[in-house]
């Protein structure tokens, strides 16, 4: 320990005797370790971002589409017949075990009137558990009801985009909207959920009972009144994804009456599967920025071995002395690592602060999200100083392993 | 008295290229405790590789070398390190103390090897310049310090360890003659008063006369072993000197 601490303010000395060059040997780890720290962070915050969205398409999430169906060896685009339908969403809700809710939903583009404003948005027709498995909240007022559902009530619940646009900032819970002449009283206004991951307004949005959207607004489908655009379906757990999939494909090709060997006249998709394909990808991003960084700190650590070298040349006469008064060889050794794990230390934490600094004003800056964890400043500290280590160890040994009457003579 | 050093048929080879070169060739002397020995001879009689040799930074080819009763011969670079460190003193011709390092660093250097924890160590550097005369110099660095006074500090860092011999290669070599008598003042009171071997190398005749033993090489071998009666003394011819000028401390 005392051989530590001497070691330390040897190698203090050292470093501020020459003072110019530790800092331009510094820098290569400073820029080193901000690149990493930075990158790293862009790649973190990309993450993040992708991981947002994806929560906000509600948790479990598998999506059921009216599937392509052939016909005498005319292939029908998909969702082109009216194959899924809300009993089919009842079926699947009661006799998979693996389901937790189901929500059919119809959905159209209609024109929303209030007063003198009017906004073209999406209206769809849902129920009750279309909220839970979205995973909405309501900034104010009450999601309809199953009984809206059942009497097709003439009520609405709106997407804080058209509230906006129809409302400005006042409350519109309790007013009235004239949808294709129907009047809808508002229920509530959903909490805003941002961008889809695929860059959608998710809150441009008017949703309205099953029924009463069929009934009212959208008009039923011609060939089945009970159809349905598509179904999301919430699993009862992560793990129970892959066994509600196999459920519902069962229970749909039997109530569908296909034969074995016969297509699909439905598509079954895992969304949350599909976004994190897309969160894979940004951290496989995130992981080569890094990586990338990295090439800059080992070229930092070779600017440090130079430099070392260069000391050692230049204090063999001091090695010689240390020597011949009973420095031993890990005394030795071990001045020269500490000088060296002292710069790329000292590098490292500047570093450090320098590229949380440019991660805060690219944030700020460049409206890009960045996170810096604990654990990557940690990792850089650590880097850093392995960096030292590995790139001090060889002008280290050179000096340990000098002959002391030649370190002596030299000039 | 006891020998602190023996020596016995020490020979040192060295290879340059393919022709070995016989530095030394059988050489055989013991120093007794206490002693002062002047090691004299023209360069490349192999007073140099002795040096070396007895200040355990060399390994002799062949022969034994006993320091304090220890085989040297075959011991590994550590464990001569730690000889070095316990038992011999060196003082260097250029003088070899650290730059921007104060005395009193310097002086500590040979303890910085050793467990002695920090407050002894700076009491004996202390001592140490004490004993050479200089104290209140301690933060002195040695840019800041005359010719004379940095040899001194080398002989307090050399005596910091209580070694059984101190080893100087040249002392006086870099020094003018007034403070050349001075290190060799220090030397004999060091010698008398504490007791210490001295060995000193120099191809100045001068200087050796201020030992009380003097041995001389030529081409490797041992040519002349005299002991002098009547020494003389470096205090006394000191202060014959004519006028004695105040010395020169750069600020």
């Amino acid at each position: 320990m005392n051989k530590i601490v001497g070691s330390i303010r040897i190698a203090l000395r050292a470093l501020r005797v020459n003072r110019m060059r530790s800092a331009l040997t510094m820098l290569g780890i400073i820029i080193g370790v901000a690149a990493v720290i930075a990158m790293v962070g862009v790649g973190a915050g990309a993450t993040a971002r992708i991981q947002e969205q994806i929560q906000s398409i509600g948790s479990n999430l598998i999506i059921v589409l009216p599937g392509s169906v052939s016909t005498n060896g005319v292939r029908l685009g998909s969702g082109a017949v009216a194959s899924l339908t809300q009993d089919d969403a009842k079926a699947i809700a009661t006799e998979c075990p693996s389901v937790a809710l189901t929500a059919p939903t119809v959905r159209g583009g209609v024109q929303v009137v209030y007063g003198n404003n009017n906004w073209a948005t999406n209206a769809q027709g849902v129920t009750p558990d279309y909220m839970t498995i979205r995973d909405y909240t309501m900034l104010s007022g009450q999601f309809f009801t199953t009984q809206d559902v059942d009497a097709a009530a003439k009520t609405a619940v709106l997407g804080e985009t058209v509230a906006q646009n129809l409302f400005g900032d006042s409350d519109p819970t309790g007013q009235v909207v004239i949808i294709k002449n129907v009047p809808f009283t508002v229920a509530g206004v959903l909490t805003p959920k941002g961008q889809s991951p695929t860059g959608q307004d998710q809150d441009d949005v008017i949703l309205l009972p099953i029924s009463t959207a069929t009934q009212k607004v959208l008009g039923a489908n011609k060939a089945n009144a009970k159809a349905v655009a598509s179904l999301m379906v919430q699993a009862m757990s992560p793990q129970a994804m892959d066994q509600a999939i196999q459920e519902m494909e069962s229970l749909l090709r039997e109530r569908h009456k296909i034969l074995p060997g016969q297509d699909d006249d439905f598509t079954i998709r895992n969304l949350t599967e599909v976004f994190q394909a897309q969160e894979t990808s940004a951290q496989v991003m995130s992981i080569l920025l890094g990586a990338i960084a990295s090439v800059s700190l080992i070229v930092g650590g070779i600017g440090i071995m130079n430099i070392m070298l260069v000391s050692v040349t230049e204090r063999t006469r001091e090695i010689g002395l240390r020597q011949a008064v009973g420095a031993k060889t890990r005394d030795i050794l071990l001045q020269f690592l500490v000088e060296a794990v002292t710069l790329s230390l000292l590098g490292g934490i500047i570093g450090i602060v320098l590229g949380l600094t440019a991660s805060v004003l690219i944030s700020h800056f460049a409206n890009w999200a960045t996170q810096v964890s604990p654990l990557s400043i940690l990792l850089a500290f650590v880097f850093s100083a392995l960096v030292g280590v590995f790139f001090g160890y060889y002008p280290a040994r050179k000096a340990a392993f000098l002959d002391p009457i030649e370190a002596l003579r030299y000039e | 008295m006891a020998s602190v050093i023996e020596i016995k048929d020490l020979v040192k080879d060295y290879k340059l290229g393919e022709v070995p070169v016989h530095v030394l060739k059988g050489i055989s002397f013991e120093i007794e405790r206490g002693d002062f020995v002047s090691i004299m001879g023209p360069s490349g009689s192999g007073k140099s590789t002795l040096m070396n040799i007895l200040g355990c930074l060399d390994k002799p080819t062949s022969g034994a070398y006993l320091l304090d009763g220890i085989s040297v011969g075959n011991l590994n670079r550590d464990q001569l390190a730690e000889i070095r460190n316990k038992k011999i003193g060196f003082v260097f011709q250029q003088f070899n103390l650290l730059a921007r390092t104060s005395a009193t660093e310097n002086v500590e250097l040979p303890l910085m090897y050793t467990d002695t924890p920090a407050n002894e160590r700076h009491e004996r550097a202390r001592k140490a310049l004490l004993a050479v005369g200089l104290g209140g110099r301690e933060e002195h660095q040695p840019s800041q310090l005359s010719g004379g006074q940095q040899q001194r500090v080398a002989i307090a860092r050399s005596l910091v360890n209580n070694p059984s011999i101190i080893l100087a290669d040249e002392p006086t070599g870099a020094l003018d003659s007034r403070t050349s008598l001075e290190i060799m003042a220090i030397f004999q009171r060091l010698n008398r008063e504490e007791g210490i071997t001295m060995i000193v190398v120099t191809h100045d005749p001068d200087v050796a006369t201020y030992s009380n033993r003097n041995i001389h090489f030529k081409d490797g071998r041992l040519q002349l072993d005299e002991r002098l009666e009547q020494p003389r003394e470096a205090r006394k011819d000191l202060e014959q000197l004519p006028a004695e000028q105040p010395e020169e401390i750069p600020s």
